[in-house]
């Protein structure tokens, strides 16, 4: 039986798509055309821009991705059909997206790399401000490392018990009014500004230890406020997509709730949960504001002192060193900076491999 | 092992809503007891009443007395945990814990609830559960292996071991097979038989030539009209119930003249 030649008994005539339409036979662009042309398009844009001397990266690859986009939606539609035509153009419409959104990432990556590399050594990561005159070549970050990791666990510690059983709460007990409450008052905290957060821990050391009182203890607090809220909504996602079907196999096992939730609803979750906490660490890290208030701006020495004297930095120290403003605190500057993405970044990995290490096994 | 279960004058409610109204019947010990009826008649959610897990979804209640021998398992001093360790349940998908090992989801039971046990006698629960359960020969080389790399049939398989292994006095069964090709259902099947010499064991289904093959009692649910609550219809021999049943509904039901 073929296809192409038989008329459908029903439907009649100039209703629905024109018999033509309906043949199962397209024709198509050859495989290797898409990246010919993209190439072909490439060097001509090129060669125009040199001979009116106007040659420059942005204007080029404008140029290329709007003909290339013309010419093969137009290409397919005539070869091929008007879906494959659409299905080219919006193929390259999104493409040309994602580049665009990763433009300003790698220009980050590359700017911090490349300004950074330069003071990042041993030295650099291994001493601290103490004794250092602003524009003496001498100096480094550590004990701003000291301060950001002491800070960071402090308010992991805080924030990651609280959140992780809020978001219990909220997907195994909680219900009605205290349920949305809850809900409420966590997407507002989500909203909060990190300095009013800052704002929010001063006051409150004021009013418990009295005035003059920073320390990274008062840090901590502060970030934790900005933590706690991502902690319990990305907590609260993982957990929602542990299936019922589990639970009630172990109710049905004659387990007690609570002990179903930590041995097969969290284990069950626990890498989604992972991932979350790293986002909500890699969300805090960074803040500047808050320990700026709280942590105090001018610690120069290494202090693991967390409840004792004013603590140092990552953010903190970039931006006091940027408003010193000689060339070597740029360099410390973006040196720091560095350093900073490379924890997070650290912190990433570590991340994925605990949770490739809990991740439900799924192979035979 | 196996205990009667006598239900009188069960009504179950979602909130205000009466799911099923005024159910009495005698579950008898080893012997096998289907519910039939079209879907929504509340077969299904009459089935997790028996061992409290009804109460699971919020809201939900029952009135009633479900008498487990001399027990009420309704009696407010009942914990419903304890309830669930004496009557195991089997659900319509195969949900094998996935954190898990083969190994490890047959003695979830235990394992679940901190028990303690030696090493052997572990292995001793898990060979007799897999081996009630059919299964200990297709698993037995790679007990190590997550439970969810098995099929679906063996997989289903797989819980009926887990919820065997704690020993239960009643097994439930919540349409076990429906989500299984005919071989693993026959699989299912013939470990229903074997499994009747010990417990009491009740299944819903929706396939009538299932009940017929494998039950001793059936029950035929209906509901009342759109809206209304589930009602138990007929009980009585499964022979019976599939050849002169009493009333004209199941008839019409059995012979698919429904509706």
């Amino acid at each position: 039986m073929t296809t192409t030649t038989n008329k459908p008994s029903t439907g009649a005539p100039g209703d629905g798509p024109d018999i033509a339409d309906r043949s199962l036979l397209t024709g198509s662009l050859p495989r290797y055309f898409a990246p010919a042309l993209l190439a072909g398009v490439a060097a001509v844009v090129a060669g125009l821009l040199f001979v009116s001397g106007s040659f420059g990266l942005p204007l080029f690859a404008i140029g290329t991705v709007v003909a290339y986009t013309v010419l093969i939606t137009l290409a397919s539609a005539r070869v091929e059909n008007g879906r494959k035509a659409k299905d080219r153009l919006v193929t390259t419409v999104v493409y040309t997206c994602f580049g665009l959104a990763m433009v300003p990432l790698l220009s980050l990556l590359w700017t911090v790399l490349s300004m950074g590399i330069e003071r990042l050594d041993g030295y650099f990561l291994s001493v601290s401000m103490s004794g250092v005159t602003p524009t003496m070549d001498a100096g480094g970050v550590y004990h701003a490392i000291v301060g950001t990791i002491a800070i960071t666990l402090f308010a992991s510690l805080i924030s990651i018990p609280i959140g992780l059983m809020t978001a219990i709460y909220l997907v195994e007990y909680g219900r009605g009014r205290l349920k949305k409450a809850i809900t409420f008052f966590v997407d507002v905290m989500t909203g909060i500004p990190s300095i009013v957060a800052g704002l929010f821990v001063v006051a409150l050391w004021m009013m418990f230890f009295g005035p003059g009182n920073t320390n990274g203890a008062a840090g901590a607090v502060a970030l934790s406020v900005l933590m706690i809220p991502v902690v319990v909504r990305s907590s609260e996602e993982m957990l929602q997509l542990v299936p019922t079907q589990l639970r009630e196999a172990s109710y049905a096992l004659g387990v007690p709730k609570w002990l179903t939730i930590v041995k097969v609803v969290l284990p069950t979750a626990i890498a989604g949960i992972t991932t979350g906490i790293m986002l909500a660490i890699a969300r805090v890290i960074g803040e500047t504001a808050p320990l700026v208030l709280t942590a105090g701006s001018s610690a120069v020495a290494i202090n693991w002192d967390l409840f004792n004297g004013q603590m140092m930095s990552l953010p903190v120290f970039i931006y006091s060193q940027v408003r010193m403003g000689d060339a070597i605190n740029y360099e410390r500057a973006w040196a720091a900076a560095l350093t900073l993405i490379l924890i997070v970044m650290l912190l990433f990995f570590v991340a994925r491999l605990v949770s490739r290490f809990f991740a439900p096994k799924l192979g035979r | 092992m196996a205990k009667r279960i006598d239900v009188s004058g069960l009504n179950v409610y979602y909130g205000d809503f009466l799911a099923v109204e005024d159910v009495s019947m005698t579950i008898e010990p080893r012997a096998v007891t289907a519910f039939i009826g079209s879907s929504g008649c509340g077969k299904s959610t009459f089935l997790r009443t028996l061992n409290r897990m009804h109460e699971v979804a919020p809201n939900a209640r029952v009135d009633g007395k479900v008498m487990l021998d001399d027990l009420d398992i309704y009696a407010p001093e009942v914990d419903p945990v304890a309830v669930r360790r004496e009557i195991g349940m089997v659900f319509q998908q195969p949900n094998p814990f996935p954190t898990m090992s083969i190994y490890d989801n047959v003695i979830a039971g235990s394992k679940l609830n901190n028990q303690r046990m030696s090493k052997s006698n572990a292995d001793d629960i898990v060979e007799r559960a897999l081996r009630d359960a059919n299964l200990w020969d297709e698993v037995k080389d790679r007990l190590a292996k997550p439970g969810s790399g098995l099929s679906g049939g063996q997989q289903q398989r797989l819980c009926i071991a887990r919820a065997v292994a704690v020993q239960p006095e009643v097994l439930l069964m919540d349409e076990p097979c429906s989500a299984l090709d005919p071989i693993s259902t026959l699989a299912i099947e013939d470990l229903i038989a074997s499994l009747k010499e010990n417990y009491t064991i009740c299944i819903v289904t929706h396939n009538m030539q299932q009940a017929a093959r494998v039950s001793d009692q059936t029950a035929f649910f209906n509901l009342a009209g759109t809206g209304q609550p589930g009602r138990l219809i007929e009980m009585g021999e499964t022979n019976k119930i599939f050849t002169k049943p009493d009333k004209k509904e199941t008839e019409n039901y059995i012979t698919g003249r429904f509706g």
